[in-house]
């Protein structure tokens, strides 16, 4: 969209600006194996559909010297973004007013994927086993959500829209699982991933080799995986239990405390453990960010005014690490709308009033309990958009305090 | 040098404005006065790699936070190791002991005894998890490596479909698609075989998008070279392009032997000599706390490899996560 607007624009500065975008697109793209003479160029330029796509064609080819070295400050490109780059960009932008036939785009298409067999049978064997069995399951799930489906009769029988209608309408337990689920994903999403953050910024201020240590411990958690029999240990309801000894022999308690059975505690409880496993691969990339940050950008910002180090967080550290973060909000997303495993071997299936019955668990019982496929289909299906809708409403979030 | 690039081309931008010119030389001269001073105060500290803010007070406070929390996060696996070492008659002392007395390794050797009385030895199952592991990791690996080389510097038909794939894909962890995935499983008559424990693993879109984003940081110039002295594709991916990103390599590799190795294959494996050692560890963990001993034991086996590959490969794990990023 940006780079459409600017390349309309008249002025200098918008046409720099795009440049630089599709510059920053074709890097993250791909740019053609052979070196490509200036007639394939322009059937290049014929054959892309879009402006946007015709402007990262043609500054694959533009030579660096418009744009100028490395500039860490979009204001610096856009002042050194000189004319003839700029003017690289509007011509061929104006050149995609042009119209190409359907028939014509597709003969091309075809042209170059025989040319690149290659580069199709290198990627075989990941796809063919990403299509098997990510692709084609996540496509499947659509229609068997409309069946009523045991695994034992083949075909499914269609029934509609009975299962979401059931879903949404009658199955109380399911709206207790979405209950239960948001109060974890506000949990494990949000909350975690600010704490992965916090966590990554203050073990980046210290010593490079307390750095390594305190990583380690903060990431070992999620590498230790299923040691959940330590926290049924930690909470256990009798006396054994080590959270009750230390209670009791505190004296705050003179009882034991049923942890994971008494229906006010379980939330807590597992949340806590969820909250303990949940410093991943988000964790790490942004630990990464951190690192990847140049100490001069701090130096400048200092020289700028910047007097201490909730401004340097604000202003340097967190737009300049926007990549990582957005990296991170996904691991977080995908992991705080799945939460299930901990939940069930915490406090067992199903837990107490179904207070940590997830909508994962709720899939988990219908699938493989009760073997109604066509209605756990259908769960997995809500999860699976409630969980994409997450993930662009972050992104568009996220992207207004970044700059990518 | 940030620094002088930033003072040398102020005054340009305030040209380039002509509007309040005015007002804004006086401004910009008060700025140009503040700068001087700070950056006289910079050069004073040079070397010592000072920041604003940041002082050994500050770094303690920190410092201690941090072993608090640290501390908050270990115990659960310390627990887990002194509990492998304690023997039976300390695991019910009233109350429970956060050291042993008198560490033994009865319960490694229990473990043993346990599994080796159901229907196959334990062994059997050790092997199983390093076969599965090994075998699902280097295929991952391989594949992964080409693919990502291709998505990443290759241009033709579908490469920007396949690439926005592989970003969703990121989100459907294989949670959200089991029971379909089981499906397909059952139809290819894989169940209770190595391969559905095996081939669903391989195709594990993290890897795939860390690879992606590694390969995307080398120059396209070192590989049009390759290419110009007539290297084939598969050369270049295997000669040039995998051997410059090492780290990311290693990343893939841990996360691919975390997800395998703790993978428990329970609703697709039924046979007690295909099961791996999370699935066993589930079975004898059915028994509750009274088997603590023995599951203490199996926890801390299951712990070890991850662990030691992740301290081994640490560093590069870092840099390769910071290239992991995401743009819109």
């Amino acid at each position: 969209m940006a780079k459409e607007k600017s390349g309309n624009s008249s002025s200098a500065q918008g046409a720099g600006v795009a440049v630089k975008e599709a510059k920053k697109s074709a890097n993250n793209l791909s740019i053609p194996l052979d070196p490509i003479t200036a007639a394939e160029l322009l059937e290049r330029q014929a054959a892309a559909k879009t402006p946007s796509e015709k402007a990262i064609i043609a500054a694959t080819t533009v030579s660096d010297a418009p744009i100028g070295g490395v500039a860490e400050d979009a204001k610096i490109i856009r002042l050194q973004a000189t004319p003839p780059g700029a003017q690289t960009g509007k011509i061929i932008l104006n050149k995609a007013e042009r119209k190409y036939s359907f028939k014509e785009y597709m003969q091309y298409q075809w042209h170059e994927a025989k040319r690149s067999g290659m580069c199709y049978l290198m990627l075989a064997p990941f796809m063919l086993l990403f299509l098997v069995f990510t692709v084609i399951p996540v496509i499947m799930s659509l229609p068997m959500g409309f069946t009523s489906f045991d695994m034992a009769e083949f075909p499914p029988k269609w029934v509609g829209f009975d299962n979401f209608y059931t879903l949404f309408l009658e199955d109380d337990v399911f709206s207790q699982a979405v209950r239960t689920t948001i109060i974890f994903a506000i949990f494990t999403g949000p909350l975690s991933y600010i704490l992965s953050f916090f966590l990554a910024w203050l073990i980046n201020e210290l010593h490079p080799k307390l750095k390594t240590l305190f990583t380690l411990i903060f990431y070992a958690p999620s590498m230790a995986g299923n040691i959940y029999f330590v926290w049924q240990l930690i909470f256990s309801g009798d006396a054994y239990g080590y959270l009750n000894s230390f209670l009791n022999t505190m004296g705050f308690t003179t009882a034991a405390i049923q942890w994971l059975t008494d229906a006010n505690y379980i939330l807590p409880c597992v949340i806590i453990v969820q909250l303990w496993v949940s410093m991943g691969a988000g964790f790490l990339a942004i630990r990464a960010g951190f690192q990847a940050i140049d100490p001069a950008m701090y130096e400048a910002g200092a020289i700028e005014g910047i007097r201490n180090r909730w401004q340097e967080l604000i202003y340097i550290t967190i737009p300049s690490m926007g990549p990582q973060l957005m990296f991170a909000a996904v691991m977080q997303i995908v992991a705080s709308f799945t939460v299930d495993i901990v939940g069930r071997s915490l406090v067992g299936f199903p837990s107490t009033n179904y207070m940590a019955h997830t909508i994962m668990t709720h899939a988990f019982d219908y699938g493989w309990v009760r073997f109604e496929m066509g209605y756990a289909s259908a769960i997995c299906f809500v999860l699976f958009v409630a969980m994409l809708i997450a993930n662009s409403l972050v992104r568009k979030i996220l992207s207004r305090y970044l700059d990518n | 040098m940030a620094t002088k690039l930033k003072n040398k081309k102020l005054p340009k931008k305030m040209s380039i404005e002509e509007q309040q010119e005015a007002e804004n030389q006086a401004a910009l001269e008060a700025l140009r006065a503040r700068r001087a001073k700070a950056h006289a105060k910079m050069e004073k500290s040079k070397g010592s790699n000072k920041r604003v803010g940041k002082t050994w007070k500050n770094d303690i406070g920190i410092f201690i936070f941090l072993f608090l929390l640290g501390l908050f996060m270990v115990f659960p696996i310390y627990i887990a190791l002194i509990t492998s070492v304690k023997p039976i008659n300390e695991l019910f002392i009233m109350p429970p002991k956060l050291y042993s007395i008198d560490p033994t390794l009865d319960n490694f050797k229990d473990l043993f005894l346990v599994a080796n009385n159901s229907w196959v030895p334990f062994s059997r199952n050790v092997f199983n998890s390093f076969l599965v592991t090994v075998i699902s990791t280097g295929l991952h690996v391989v594949f992964a490596c080409m693919a990502s080389f291709i998505l990443a510097k290759c241009k033709f038909p579908g490469v920007n479909i396949i690439n926005k794939a592989v970003v969703i894909a990121l989100l459907f962890n294989s949670t959200v698609t089991y029971i379909m995935q089981y499906i397909v499983m059952a139809r290819l008559g894989m169940i209770n075989t190595y391969a559905a424990l095996m081939l669903p693993m391989i195709p594990t879109a993290i890897g795939l998008f860390l690879m992606i984003q590694s390969i995307g940081q080398i120059p396209d110039a070192m590989i049009e070279a390759a290419k110009v002295d007539g290297a084939s594709l598969m050369r270049v991916c295997w000669g040039i392009v995998i051997p410059n990103v090492k780290p990311a390599l290693m990343t893939i590799i841990i996360f691919e032997f975390q997800a395998v190795w703790n993978y428990a294959g329970g609703s697709v494996i039924y046979d007690e000599a295909l099961k791996t050692i999370p699935t066993v560890v589930q079975q004898i963990a059915l028994a509750g706390l009274s088997r603590q001993g023995a599951i203490g034991a199996a926890a801390v086996i299951l712990m070890v490899p991850p662990l030691v590959i992740f301290i081994a490969a640490q560093g590069q794990v870092m840099e390769t996560m910071a290239h992991a990023g995401m743009k819109d």
